[in-house]
């Protein structure tokens, strides 16, 4: 055993993020603010009304995108959580995965237009999310925090990692399902990539990028927990004080405000798409 | 336009061929060919050498597409390319608006050369010059009727209204204005294809490219469309390259015929020259089931010159033309050998008894008569009934010829059996 050594890839990838640091750290700098900005209009927006007024505005925000039933859930299922004082740390971590899936899908969705046109980048990037997805999710946390040390930012980068991949994956497969035979008629009354990509494969491939943006916005909600580790606060920081202290009724309640917001956010999402389905089927 | 319709009159079999002679040529296309694979020069030799599609492939691993194809197509001509699947009508179609690169050769759209046109001048003829129809419609599932047909426009960046405004006024040609706000999922085949018909029609190209336009749609409906395209061709007078593999639709549609083979033209003409004079085996073949019929005309089966008699000459100078030609009865003509009438020998006979010195007496003035284009299919009731040959006489009532039962059938025999 002794005759190979061990291989020191610990090592190297130490070496790598410290390389990282030392000589792309104004980069690194730059990406921190944009997304402290971001974090910080969405926590605004969340906290700054009071929780009942906030209610009511998502509730017909919700109404207003999906439909009747699920905008009257999401305010039981909200004042629920206002019930078992458990607000702020569920508005920061709504917060969170907004935020986080925000910026997911900016970054992911010219990405996965990006695979969908050229099987080039698709064969460089696939790899490259097989890695991500099947990394445990704790993973990111180290490097994510020598990058950005502690607190939220290097959550959310955790989180933007851990649940851009779906968004990339189905983005690329939304465009590339689109019939053959449109993408030449479109080309044959001439139109430009742009107009392409705008006019019909965009439009025809939306139901499977809302399936991609659902699966985003459900990725961030459980990662957004999993962060609390490192110092994202919100109901993961409930959850893990609870566990830390052994305080089952604290814990639990944490852990059924999560579940919440899970459910409210996958039935809007959903929703969203079944409606898209029905305009244009 | 006058003189060319003359023409027609004058020689319809060749009115294609010899229309326009002077005007530029619409579409001409020059030794063109399209090789799929990575070593296209290797096998451009080889087709200059003139291997075969299958030789190509085995010594060199290139498909063929087309094979120096060469051919030229006049304002306001239906140019049909047929052949099986697999022959290159479809790629050789695809050519000419680019949406395959061909390899080598030449396109001239109105005398320009479309394979040196830049990223710009393509995207222009695409929206304004050539557009597309396709065998399974390519309609847009997530726009209605309204805002497919408005496509091409919106593309050309042409403001809501008024591409609306065309829109609605090309549906309305092809009889769906009252679909405007369905889904195209929500009409029939045929009414898709209406849709992606006044698609293409909307932008007011000069060349219409319809590949296998018709093919998906079920037989009768494929028959009303055919009619429907000829009707509409006489409203907008457009450049049709249509490609199909059913040779009767070829038939029915085409001014002139392509014949593909393995990505060679085999034979360009007319539909009857390709029926009557196919130029090898496989054209032959190609055209052995078709219902001879409904092809050939009046005017191929016809017997001309004519044996007549004036109307101001007598019984007895009919009788003894109807003598030398061995016939029972005569056509009798005008001056102008407009037709007047039929005279029988039986008539004229007891007229030359009688002493008549005219034939206006015995001249019987309803007699059968068809036009040069009417197809055989529909004389074979007339000759049934009739006793008498059925004259054809053109638009002025000119007598060009005479069909007699047996000349129909030998007229059929032979054409059919021409080797």
């Amino acid at each position: 055993m002794d005759a190979i050594p061990k291989i020191p890839i610990g090592d190297w990838v130490e070496a790598f993020v410290e390389f990282l640091d030392a000589y792309f750290g104004g980069f690194f700098e730059f990406v921190s603010d944009v997304i402290e900005a971001v974090i910080q209009a969405f926590t605004n927006a969340l906290l700054f009304p009071p929780p009942v007024v906030l209610i009511a505005i998502l509730m017909a925000l919700v109404w207003l995108l999906a439909n009747r039933k699920i905008a009257l859930w999401t305010g039981v299922g909200l004042l629920l959580i206002l019930n078992l004082d458990m607000w702020d740390p569920g508005m920061s971590t709504l917060a969170l995965v907004l935020s986080s899936a925000f910026l997911a899908l900016i970054v992911g969705i010219p990405i996965g237009i990006l695979t969908a046109w050229s099987d080039i980048v698709d064969r460089i990037v696939r790899p490259i999310l097989d890695f991500m997805q099947t990394m445990p999710p704790f993973v990111y946390l180290v490097p994510a925090v020598l990058l950005f040390d502690i607190g939220e930012v290097p959550a959310l980068v955790a989180t933007i990692i851990f649940a851009m991949p779906p968004v990339i994956r189905l983005t690329g497969l939304g465009i590339r399902q689109v019939p053959a035979e449109l993408i030449e008629a479109a080309k044959a009354f001439g139109s430009t990539r742009n107009q392409m990509l705008v006019k019909v494969q965009l439009p025809l491939a939306l139901p499977t990028i809302m399936a991609g943006v659902n699966q985003c916005i459900m990725l961030a909600l459980s990662m957004v927990v999993i962060a609390a580790m490192i110092g994202a606060g919100g109901l993961g920081g409930e959850v893990l004080r609870g566990l830390q202290r052994l305080d089952v009724p604290r814990g639990f309640e944490s852990g059924l405000a999560i579940v919440i917001v899970a459910i409210i956010l996958d039935r809007i999402t959903q929703n969203l798409k079944g409606k898209q389905k029905k305009e244009t089927t | 336009m006058v003189e060319q319709d003359k023409e027609r009159l004058d020689h319809p079999g060749e009115r294609s061929a010899d229309k326009g002679k002077n005007v530029q040529k619409k579409i001409v296309v020059r030794n063109l060919s399209k090789i799929f694979g990575d070593h296209p020069e290797k096998a451009l030799k080889l087709i200059e050498e003139g291997c075969s599609k299958e030789e190509i492939l085995e010594k060199t691993g290139q498909t063929v597409g087309v094979s120096n194809a060469s051919f030229e197509v006049d304002e306001g001509e239906i140019f049909v390319l047929m052949g099986l699947s697999g022959s290159g009508k479809s790629t050789l179609m695809r050519c000419l608006n680019r949406l395959i690169e061909p390899t080598s050769g030449e396109i001239l759209i109105d005398g320009k050369n479309v394979v040196d046109l830049d990223e710009e001048g393509l995207l222009e003829l695409r929206r304004k010059k050539a557009s597309m129809v396709f065998q399974r419609f390519a309609l847009f599932p997530h726009r209605t009727v309204i805002n497919n047909v408005a496509f091409g426009l919106e593309i050309q960046g042409i403001d809501e209204k008024e591409r609306l405004e065309r829109a609605r006024k090309v549906l309305e040609m092809v009889g769906l204005k009252q679909w405007e706000n369905s889904l195209p999922d929500q009409l029939s085949g045929g009414m898709q294809q209406r849709v992606g018909l006044a698609r293409a029609l909307a932008n007011d190209p000069d060349i219409l490219l319809m590949d296998e336009a018709f093919s998906a749609l079920d037989p009768l409906i494929r028959r009303e469309m055919q009619n429907e395209l000829l009707s509409l061709q006489s409203k907008v007078n457009k450049t049709i390259i249509f490609v199909t593999h059913d040779l009767d639709e070829a038939l029915r549609i085409g001014d002139r015929i392509a014949l593909m083979k393995d990505g060679h033209i085999v034979q360009i003409g007319t539909p009857e020259e390709i029926l009557t004079n196919p130029a090898n085996k496989y054209v032959r073949k190609f055209v052995e089931d078709v219902d001879m019929t409904k092809v050939l005309v009046a005017e191929g089966v016809m017997k001309a010159p004519v044996e007549t008699v004036a109307l101001k000459e007598g019984p007895r100078v009919a009788l003894r033309a109807m003598r030398e030609a061995g016939i029972s009865s005569i056509f009798v003509v005008t001056r102008e050998r407009k037709l007047a009438g039929i005279v029988t020998a039986d008539d004229a006979y007891e007229a030359r008894e009688r002493g008549e010195k005219d034939l206006s007496k015995i001249l019987i003035t309803d007699v059968p008569t068809a036009k040069p284009d009417t197809p055989v299919s529909d004389l074979i009731p007339v000759l049934a009934e009739s006793k008498f040959p059925v004259a054809v006489v053109n638009d002025d009532n000119k007598l060009l010829g005479v069909i007699v039962r047996g000349a129909l059938l030998a007229g059929m025999v032979r054409k059919g059996d021409e080797e």
